[in-house]
């Protein structure tokens, strides 16, 4: 088979609603399925793009839906790229945003374990935000069934 | 909506059988249905089962956590069962076992809460 996957890559915007978290799950599933992906490694990248979603739509936007994410994602071989942003209002203290269970809306019952489960699922993970001007994560994750499978 | 939740009342004992997705966009729902039951019910226990739980994040451990609340605070139990591997890994990474027992299905769930009561 001959591998030209490098250079793949694709953008998608959407509306800050919390409708579009399943939508966007099932897009990134969509583009990495090529890479054919255990179903643990499809729902790793799943779960961590719902929370990246969630954060935007919840913490960057105040749950506004005119705010809007955007996705980008990339294949280098058998490794993903995903970029999740915003435009929003952006992270104050982030070491005190990752620290696991912390939340800074109890309020509304969550759990303060989006970026410990983004960290966890993802073999490269970071956070850059901006007060104000939003927020961006960048994470990578390398799909493994592939070269288990050729060794 | 992606997410249902099918109930049943059992000798005090709340079932709670989750079925499609839980995400913050299904959360709210879940959580409303869950707590109207609970209210309104003589509700001691509670039994939830993910038996058909496809999908799962965050947003669901804070629907399960402050159902626990709930529950812990009214002087009752809560456990879950039949939980599939991924949702099995991400209970496990929140620590959920520490103060929820996860039994295989729901009949070792119940008959433990009925020893209980």
């Amino acid at each position: 088979m001959t591998n030209s996957k490098a250079g793949n890559f694709m953008n998608v915007q959407f509306a800050a609603r919390s409708e579009n978290e399943s939508f966007a799950r099932v897009v990134v599933a969509a583009f990495v399925s090529r890479l054919d992906p255990t179903m643990d490694e499809l729902n790793d990248l799943k779960t961590v793009v719902s929370e990246a979603v969630t954060n935007c739509i919840i913490h960057g936007y105040d749950s506004d839906p005119e705010g809007i994410v955007t996705i980008s994602a990339s294949l280098d071989n058998e490794t993903v790229h995903l970029t999740i942003e915003d435009q929003g209002r952006g992270i104050e203290d982030l070491e005190l945003a990752q620290q696991p269970l912390y939340t800074s809306k109890p309020e509304l019952e969550r759990s303060g374990m989006g970026f410990t489960i983004m960290e966890n699922f993802m073999d490269e993970f970071e956070v850059t935000s901006e007060p104000g001007h939003g927020t961006s994560i960048s994470m990578k994750k390398t799909i493994v069934s592939k070269k288990a499978l050729y060794n | 909506m992606n997410s249902h939740v099918e109930m049943e009342h059992h000798r005090g004992v709340l079932i709670v059988r989750l079925s499609g997705e839980l995400d913050h966009h299904a959360a709210d729902f879940v959580r409303m249905d869950m707590d109207e039951a609970i209210m309104r019910g003589q509700v001691s226990h509670l039994v939830l089962s993910l038996k058909h739980l496809q999908f799962m994040d965050s947003s669901g451990l804070g629907v399960i956590l402050g159902r626990y609340k709930l529950i812990h605070s009214k002087g009752g139990k809560m456990v879950v069962c039949d939980a599939t591997a991924p949702v099995k890994r991400l209970l496990e990474m929140s620590g959920l076992f520490k103060i929820m027992p996860l039994y295989d299905d729901e009949s070792t769930a119940l008959s433990d809460l009925e020893v209980a009561l």
